[in-house]
């Protein structure tokens, strides 16, 4: 009998240990808590700044796989458009293309790439075999003779193609940039010379005198360093960062004595925009959450926060450590000295082979030539000028301006991206493949040839005198 | 009629709308009645071959070929060219297939520039022999593609303005360099899932 009643006793408690231990784990999920329990592998180079928020990518606690799905679109949607992708999944949603998904399902981002999978996580984050484009194009050695023998496996990894963005490798791109000379006559930034139509600008005047409150009291140096910038300039008074919208000038009350990411934003929309969605800034994109307010009171919000380079996976500097990633980080206040953000800020935190390398590469150089005055604007190439290039984007004003991309790994996602919106403002397009396709010179920071070529542009110009054109 | 063969469509009419355009995007309320598959098909390709010749016609053939104005190209946004007929085409094919599951269609051919525009299905294949050895006449079937079954209409897509051919037959990858003016190139499928 006693046995008996211990028994029921062992089964209570397992019961209840139980049910507390999957009340702890669903408040966990939910709420907060020590989430990297629930990791369960680790999380890939793209998205491990965000693990714990779990919800970024698991939208819904019963949705599915289709909850993930809607959570990469949530991310990554713009960027596929913008990339004028090959593989839209609504190429696929034809019946006759069921044989097709029956073997790769190409309508969905998990097909490809699936998180916390280490093992199997190749570059950008695919964890297919690299061969998977055979499942729909098994005859191309048959239709092209330049093709007949090449593994599978050599398509995207070959410099030739990408499954997403091939902007800078489709056959008439290359075929009109074939026997391109590996620098140009004229190597600078292509839009450094762009303005908008004056017509079209607003025209605010310069701002001279601080419309700061008489409380608050600043450094020295403060107004020096504002008056000399283009805040200044475009009308941009105290004002402008340190009030909230509609507060008024003079309101010492409504004062910001720090403004963050959302007053850069009132002008400066499409920045922070890039920012949040590249690795400096997407812990402060929006619903970044790893823990929620409830269960009365018992548990706060918490945002991620900002990066901070220990964080990182990339080298970062000892001294680096603790830094919070915000606009300031890299522009400082007041002065927003944008010579500083485009190498200095850089260094300050990054300490891999491919930055060290910088300060000794021809790119250093012609930056050098420029700061001095020796060469005109724009032939220097700076950090920026190829991880956060000039882009043109027409605004909800419906003014094309230059907007300075700062989601700084986009277009190393794959690094071809590079080739048009950078590289090829100064370098020919058979030269710039190259680069882009040896590890070893990008390590070098480009000092020196590469020992990688792409054969596809060859390919290409054998193709066109088949024809009888001339390349 | 075979009854298996009807399929109640509802929304037929809301379809067909938003072949010609007229849908600005609301619900449309559903029909009181029934429609047939073959004359749902046949309706939905005279709208799609009649915007597709307006747009050969007298947009790309006018400003390219007789006025001499801007070209037209498969790379139209880097070129700042008009996108080609068959892109305009497939564009709105992949647009409407975002919008309904009621019936999908796709230009294909015998002898395609993109080879994945080559007929896969066995009734893709039959249905586009059948209207190039048969002018005027169209071909339906029925077919089974990934456990679902369709009603299926391969209609001819032919040449209608010099655009065409000269297109075709200049193009490095084109299988056929001898299209005349009124030839068929190809043709239009469309499916209708039937239950």
């Amino acid at each position: 009998m006693a046995g008996k009643r211990k028994t029921v006793w062992l089964w209570a408690f397992w019961g209840a240990f139980t049910l507390i231990l999957l009340a702890l784990s669903a408040v966990t999920m939910a709420y907060g808590g020590p989430r990297q329990l629930f990791l369960i592998g680790r999380t890939s180079d793209a998205h491990h700044q965000i693990e714990m928020a779990c919800s970024a990518c698991h939208t819904s606690w019963f949705g599915g796989r289709e909850a993930i799905e809607t959570g990469c679109l949530s991310c990554h949607e713009e960027d596929l458009k913008n990339s004028k992708d090959n593989h839209p999944a609504k190429k696929f949603s034809d019946p006759r293309n069921a044989d097709r998904l029956a073997k790769l399902d190409a309508t969905k981002c998990l097909t490809c790439h699936v998180e916390h999978q280490p093992e199997v996580t190749q570059p950008m984050a695919v964890t297919l075999p690299g061969d998977f484009c055979v499942a729909c194009h098994a005859e191309v050695g048959e239709d092209r003779e330049t093709h007949k023998g090449l593994t599978f496996d050599t398509c995207a990894g070959a410099g030739c193609h990408n499954f997403h963005d091939n902007r800078a490798l489709y056959e008439d791109f290359l075929e009109k940039h074939v026997g391109e000379p590996a620098i140009r006559k004229v190597a600078k930034i292509a839009l450094i010379d762009w303005h908008a139509m004056e017509a079209d600008m607003p025209r605010p005047e310069p701002a001279t005198l601080p419309d700061a409150p008489a409380s608050i009291q600043a450094d020295a140096h403060v107004m020096t360093d504002w008056l000399g910038t283009a805040h200044a300039n475009a009308g941009v008074n105290c004002s402008g960062c340190h009030q909230p919208q509609g507060a008024g000038a003079g309101n010492a009350a409504s004062w910001i004595a720090k403004p963050g990411m959302a007053q850069c934003a009132t002008c400066h929309s499409g920045e922070v925009k890039g920012f949040t969605q590249g690795k400096h800034g997407m812990r402060l994109a929006a619903d970044m959450w790893t823990s929620k307010a409830g269960l009365f009171g018992l548990i706060k919000d918490e945002a991620l926060g900002p990066m901070r380079p220990e964080l990182a996976r990339l080298p970062m500097k000892q001294k680096a450590h603790g830094t919070e990633l915000t606009c300031t980080t890299c522009h400082q206040a007041h002065d927003f000295n944008r010579q500083k953000a485009k190498v200095e800020a850089c260094a300050t935190c990054h300490n891999d082979e491919h930055t060290k390398a910088y300060f000794a590469s021809p790119h250093f150089k012609l930056w050098q030539a420029e700061l001095a005055g020796k060469a005109p604007e724009g032939t220097g190439v700076t950090c920026a000028t190829c991880h956060m290039p000039r882009l043109l984007e027409r605004g909800d004003d419906g003014i094309e301006r230059v907007l300075i991309a700062h989601n700084q790994n986009d277009n190393l996602r794959p690094n071809e991206k590079m080739a048009r919106a950078v590289c090829m403002d100064c370098h020919g397009l058979g030269f710039t493949l190259d680069a882009l396709a040896d590890r070893a010179l990008i390590n070098r920071n480009f000092k020196g040839r590469s020992s990688v070529h792409v054969k596809g542009i060859d390919w290409v110009e054998r193709r066109m005198r088949q024809r009888g054109e001339t390349p | 009629m075979n009854i298996k063969r009807i399929a109640t469509l509802a929304g037929a009419a809301a379809a067909l709308a938003l072949a010609s355009g007229c849908s600005s995007g609301g619900e449309a309320e559903a029909p009181a009645a029934s429609i047939d598959p073959q004359t749902f098909t046949d309706s939905l390709f005279a709208v799609m071959s009649s915007d597709r010749a307006v747009y050969t016609q007298k947009v790309v053939n006018r400003l390219q070929n007789d006025e001499k104005v801007i070209k037209a190209s498969e790379h139209f946004e880097d070129d700042k060219a008009l996108p080609l007929p068959a892109q305009m085409f497939r564009f709105g094919s992949e647009m409407v297939s975002e919008k309904t599951d009621k019936f999908s269609y796709q230009l294909l051919s015998l002898w395609p520039i993109n080879k994945q525009n080559a007929p896969k299905t066995d009734v893709e294949k039959k249905g586009l022999e059948f209207i190039s050895a048969n002018p005027g006449q169209n071909f339906y079937a029925d077919e089974e593609l990934g456990g679902k079954k369709y009603f299926t209409a391969v209609y001819a897509d032919k040449a209608v303005a010099p655009a065409c051919v000269t297109c075709h037959n200049g193009h490095k990858d084109t299988p056929k360099k001898d299209f005349k003016i009124g030839d068929t190139m190809g043709g239009v499928v469309i499916r209708v899932p039937v239950s």
